[in-house]
Formats: C-alpha cells, sequence, structure tokens
C-alpha cells in the first residue's frame, strides 16, 4: 500500500524527439481524497499521448491541471522551458477540446472557431481565413453560420476541435472527447483525429477510459491508476510487455498465472514451462491468443523453440466473436484459461483437448498492490479479463 | 388517455375561476372606461370617449403617469445594480456558502412589505435613524428634508423590497450557464473580465430581461411606497386610481387610467418576452 512502487518508465519514446512538456512530482489533494500521487512524465513534441485509466483513476484531473483548471498540490509542470503551473489558463498556450464540447451556444459556429482569434484580436481578415480553414480541416464549411444547436453531437465534436486548432496551441488536451458518440461515427473519429494530429503536428494529449481507443491512436499510453501511474509505453509494448499485473488486465484480455519458481521451472497447476526467474512466488501474464490449439506436427516441439508446453484441458464454454471465439478451458489441475482462437467448429465431447503455449509467451508481471482498485482481486488461480 | 370526465373535472374550475375574479371585471373596467359619471353623482351609462380624452389633455394624470414610468425605470436600474452583482457572486463566487446566501436574499421576502415601508420611514425621517447620525457625527447640522416624503424615498425603498425578484431571475439564468463554457473561454485565451461580457453576460440576458421586468412593473403600479413614503412629490399613478376609486368617486376615469396601465404593462411583457425567447439558447 504505502510501498511506493518503482517510479513508472515515464522517457520519451523517441529518444531524438525534444521533450515540449515535463510534468514533475505533480500530486493532487482534494481535502482528504488523493487523486494524484507523484505523476512525473516528459511528454515530447508532436506526440500523441493517450492518458489511459478508469474512472476515478485521476486522469481528468491530470490534464485539467495542464489546463489550468485546477492547481496541483505539490510538483511542478514545464513548457519549454517555462513553468507552466503558475500561468492561468488563458496565458497557457495549450487548448482543450472538452468531453461535452462546451461551445458557446449564443455563437455561430464560425463566432466560436474566431473567438480565441477574437480575443488576440487578430485581424479581422485574418481571422476569417484561419477560421475558414479550420473548418475546411474538419470539414464543416457548410456550417460555418449555423448556431451549435442546430448541428449534431458529431458535427459539434468537429467544432470544438477546429475551435481549439485555430489558434496553433503548442499542445492539444482532449478530454474524452469520443465519449458521447455512437460506436461507427466514435472509429472513424479515431481515425481522422490520428491522421489529424499527424497533418498538424500538433503535440496531443487524449483522455479516455477505452483501453481499444488507446490502442488505435497513441504513440504513448500513460496507462493511471488510483493517481499513479502504472506503466507508460507505447501500445504495443504496454500490451506485449506489461510490467503489471493490472496493467495485464486493464489493457486486453489476459490470464494471470500465479506461479512457483523452483530452479528455472515456474509450476502453476499442471502447467510447467522454463523461466529465467529466480526462486519464488512469481506472477505471469499469458494472453489469450497466446495459447493454441496442439497439432500433432508440433507434437516434438518447433525447431528452435524447444520451450514449448503442451497441456490438456476440457472445455467448459465458447463465445462466439465473428473473426475469433473465447473458449474456457478447465486445465487437468482445475486451472481455468481464457483461449482466443481463430473460429471453428469444435468437437462437442467431454474429451479433453491438447493445447500448448510457448514459454516465451508467459510475460512475468509484477503484482499490481490492490490497494484502491476494485477491479483487481487476485485472489483465484487465473482471470481471464473481461 | 384521461377520462373525460377526469378532463372535465381538472380543467373547468381555474377556468371558471379566471373567468369569474379576471375576465369579468377586467370585462367591467373596460364598459366603466367608456362610461361617466353624471352630475347627480350616479354612473351614467352613455358610451362615450371622454374619460380617454381627459386622461391625454389634463396635465396632472399623464405626468403622473410620465414621473411613475421614471420612478418605475429608476428602481429598475438600482435594483439591476445591486440584483446582478449579487446574483453573479452567489452563482460563481460563493463556494458551499452558496445555499446559505440565497437564503438570506430570500428571507426578507417573508417580512411584509408593509412592515419594510414604514422601516424605511423610520430610517429616514426627520428625527429618524439616518439624521440622528448625520446630525451626531456632525455631517449635517440640520435634518436633511428630502431624505422623506420624496420621490428619493419612493425609489429607495422600492429598490430595496423589488432588489430580491431581480436577482432570482438572474441567478436562475447564471446558474443555468455550463461551468465549461467558462473554462472554455479561459482556455481560448479571455481573461475574467473578456469571458464575462462575451460569454456570462450574453447567456444571462434573458434572466436580466426577466428581473427587469418585474422590477418595472412592480413598480410602476405600485402605491403603498408613494403613500407612506412619497409625499406630495412622490405621488405615482395608482394613487390617483386609488382615490378616484375612492374618495372621488369617479370609476370610469379609474378604470380607463387602469386600463392604459394594463395595455402599457401588457405591452412591456409581450415584448420583453420576445426578447428572452430571443436570447435564450437551451
Amino acid at each position: 500500500m504505502a510501498t511506493k512502487s518503482e517510479p513508472a518508465v515515464a522517457t520519451s519514446s523517441h529518444p531524438g524527439a525534444a521533450s515540449l512538456v515535463s510534468i514533475r512530482s505533480v500530486a493532487k489533494h482534494f481535502g482528504k481524497n488523493i487523486v494524484l500521487r507523484d505523476i512525473s512524465l516528459e511528454i515530447a513534441e508532436g506526440e500523441f499521448l493517450t492518458i489511459l485509466g478508469e474512472s476515478g483513476s485521476g486522469k481528468t484531473t491530470l490534464l485539467r491541471i495542464l489546463a489550468g483548471f485546477e492547481h496541483s498540490t505539490s510538483g511542478e509542470v514545464w513548457m519549454q522551458g517555462e513553468r507552466l503551473d503558475t500561468e492561468p489558463p488563458y496565458r497557457r498556450r495549450v487548448n482543450t477540446v472538452f468531453q461535452h464540447y462546451a461551445l458557446f451556444p449564443h455563437m455561430t459556429v464560425e463566432q466560436n472557431v474566431g473567438y480565441g482569434l477574437a480575443i488576440a484580436k487578430r485581424p479581422a481578415a485574418e481571422i476569417q481565413s484561419r477560421v475558414a480553414e479550420a473548418l475546411a480541416k474538419v470539414k464543416m464549411s457548410a456550417c460555418a453560420k449555423s448556431k451549435p444547436s442546430k448541428i449534431s453531437g458529431g458535427q459539434q465534436q468537429r467544432i470544438a476541435l477546429a475551435r481549439a486548432l485555430v489558434n496553433r496551441p503548442r499542445l492539444l488536451l482532449l478530454d474524452e472527447p469520443l465519449s458521447a458518440l455512437d460506436a461507427n461515427l466514435r472509429r472513424q473519429m479515431q481515425v481522422e483525429l490520428k491522421a489529424l494530429q499527424r497533418e498538424v503536428g500538433i503535440t496531443f494529449i487524449f483522455v479516455t477510459h477505452d483501453q481499444d481507443e488507446a490502442m488505435v491512436m497513441s504513440d504513448r499510453i500513460a496507462l493511471l491508476r488510483s493517481g499513479e501511474l502504472e506503466q507508460v509505453a507505447s501500445p504495443r509494448e504496454i500490451y506485449n510487455r506489461p510490467a503489471t499485473s493490472y496493467t495485464a488486465q486493464f489493457i486486453g484480455h489476459t490470464n494471470l498465472l500465479h506461479a512457483e519458481v523452483r530452479q528455472g521451472t515456474a509450476t502453476c497447476s499442471a502447467l510447467k514451462w522454463p523461466t529465467s526467474l529466480p526462486d519464488g512466488a512469481a506472477l505471469f501474464s499469458l494472453r489469450p491468443e497466446c495459447i493454441r490449439p496442439a497439432t500433432a506436427a508440433s507434437a516434438t516441439g518447433s525447431p528452435g523453440n524447444a520451450a514449448t508446453v503442451r497441456f490438456r484441458a476440457k472445455l467448459r464454454d465458447q463465445a462466439f466473436h465473428g473473426a475469433t471465439e473465447l473458449l474456457r478451458v478447465e486445465s487437468d489441475g482445475g486451472l481455468i484459461l481464457t483461449i482466443r482462437t481463430a473460429s471453428r467448429d469444435l468437437p462437442n465431447s467431454e474429451a479433453p483437448l491438447e493445447f500448448e503455449i510457448s514459454a516465451a509467451d508467459a510475460i512475468p508481471v509484477r503484482a499490481s498492490n490492490s490497494n484502491s482498485s476494485s477491479s483487481s482481486h487476485s485472489g483465484s488461480q487465473s482471470e481471464g479479463g473481461v | 388517455m384521461f377520462s373525460r370526465t377526469y378532463r372535465t373535472a381538472i380543467t373547468v374550475p381555474p377556468l371558471v375561476w379566471v373567468a369569474v375574479f379576471l375576465l369579468v371585471p377586467y370585462l367591467l373596467m373596460f364598459c366603466y372606461s367608456f362610461w361617466s359619471v353624471s352630475e347627480s353623482g350616479t354612473i351614467a351609462h352613455s358610451w362615450n370617449l371622454d374619460n380617454y380624452h381627459e386622461l391625454l389633455t389634463k396635465p396632472v394624470y399623464w405626468q403622473t403617469l410620465l414621473r411613475s414610468m421614471w420612478i418605475a425605470a429608476r428602481v429598475m436600474f438600482f435594483s439591476m445594480l445591486l440584483g446582478y452583482p449579487l446574483a453573479y457572486f452567489l452563482s460563481f463566487h460563493a463556494g458551499g456558502r452558496k445555499d446559505l446566501y440565497y437564503q438570506l436574499v430570500i428571507i426578507p421576502l417573508w417580512v411584509s412589505y408593509l412592515v419594510r415601508a414604514y422601516a424605511w420611514k423610520t430610517i429616514l425621517g426627520t428625527d429618524g435613524v439616518l439624521n440622528t447620525l448625520l446630525q451626531y457625527v456632525h455631517l449635517t447640522s440640520h435634518p436633511l428634508d428630502f431624505l422623506l416624503y420624496s420621490p428619493f424615498a419612493v425609489v429607495l425603498t422600492l429598490t430595496h423590497i423589488y432588489t430580491p425578484f431581480t436577482f432570482l431571475p438572474i441567478y436562475a439564468s447564471l446558474e443555468h450557464i455550463p461551468h465549461n463554457l467558462v473554462e472554455a473561454s479561459h482556455d481560448l485565451g479571455a481573461t475574467p473580465a473578456q469571458t464575462f461580457w462575451r460569454v456570462i453576460f450574453p447567456l444571462s440576458i434573458p434572466g436580466v430581461l426577466a428581473g427587469a421586468t418585474f422590477a418595472f412593473v412592480l413598480s410602476l403600479g405600485d402605491f403603498l411606497a408613494p403613500l407612506l413614503l412619497g409625499g406630495p412629490s412622490g405621488i405615482m399613478i395608482s394613487n390617483i386610481v386609488v382615490s378616484l376609486f375612492g374618495a372621488a368617486y369617479n370609476w370610469p376615469l379609474g378604470a380607463a387610467i387602469s386600463l392604459c396601465m394594463l395595455a402599457l404593462v401588457l405591452g412591456l411583457i409581450f415584448f420583453s418576452e420576445r426578447l428572452e425567447k430571443k436570447w435564450s439558447f437551451s
């Protein structure tokens, strides 16, 4: 609980890129309630960083500290060698796309988009051309004269984006901007938003609770849990090499294996596989897609991969997901595992089936302390992510 | 959906109420305004426009009406001046004490209007609290007599009484402004002052209009404050109507003046509602 987990790796994924924003040991307390503790993070120029977390993880608070709507209790935020967190929001070259868009209802779309430029007292001709350009970029030129109440949620979303981008901020903050859209529009906007970010080259910090969204869009994901950074890494790395059991479960589905290591061999129920970990208890994450039905050809083990482990298990249930399906199987020792396979018909019998895994796919993870999070309970032998 | 009997049962009583206590009296007033008082002192039911003619030609009537409007306009202005900042403070800066302050604004409304008007009388009178204090600190050597029995006293009292009525709609409209609009404005570079004039104030206009209408219309028709504190120079149009229906016994002329005021007030309300609609975006 109080044991401070080793600081999450927070260095930029692009070693060459200059750091734009530097968050240094930021903490936020609301009375006795600690919302953020000791957050340190470097954000690179031009990066698309997603702050991912459950509701109550502190992700929106962190964003609001960057925008200037909240003051951190301790710590500092720097942007390009200057203190950012001491400046009021209206002096920061940071713009925000709000969760519920926050368009000004008494202004037309055009006036909304031009608001920041008008405040900055830009010449009228410049405002007009930049607004037109921004509206064209989000494909909303046709609605320039409409009032926000007359356009759909998806369109309001685009206007909110244009209103922020037209000011050419150094940093754009997006607070769950897609959460109010329906699933199809949402997927479309994810792609568009990512493309737009590449095009304009502005650093995006995107807050979401949706791990799929985070994976699709981000250069890096900062996973926040109960006010602490759990892991900061690229989507591939965070999925393939989760550092903790919480990360492994939150990002995608996984099987958590509570194993006992003795002389280079990990044992969990009927499964045994080689490992380099020292003796003692250890926790492993095994992705459902890493468990394959065994084939006759692989019976002797693939060449160059001696560490293929086979085991027998009974099918408990099966859920069809289109291209893939999820199986729940029970191995000889009573270990329940979730398996993702390509869709196919399985023999509908009680006879045990044979499966295999590669030892390299069992990723050792650090047990996340279950201080306040309700979602991770490591009582059972294995947990399929939901 | 509902049975016919049920619908009849819930719609007829209010309709009857409105008819008997509103429409019929107005209709009577309307008729009276075209009648006259005969020399023998009875109402002569002969239709003519004499009352309206008298209203327009005799300076005492239209001048008093103009003075009443001028008093009402000042009350409207000063109660806005007090009510808006109060509502703004409560809505944006009162924090956890919001409900307490709100109650503090509302509580005076529970005190009888008469009591509050008399209170001002004791404050403003020649031997009143204010004059005594001013003499005690030697700001003046003799009592200031313009304080009581003057339009000033009427405007002051009515402002005190109607400020909560302007505060309430303004507060309601400020409370309806989503806080993220204020944040969005700051985010886009607007200072708090710029945010107020470009976002908060425009969005509170419906409340401002409703509050201004309340203060103006209620003050215009007021007769107690001028009666108690106005003196001869503070007479308002309602005092004339009261005396025409009473001691002067000229109901037809009183009815004509009342109908003119009614037309004026309805026109104002109609106009202000049109404007409110234009400025509401919810």
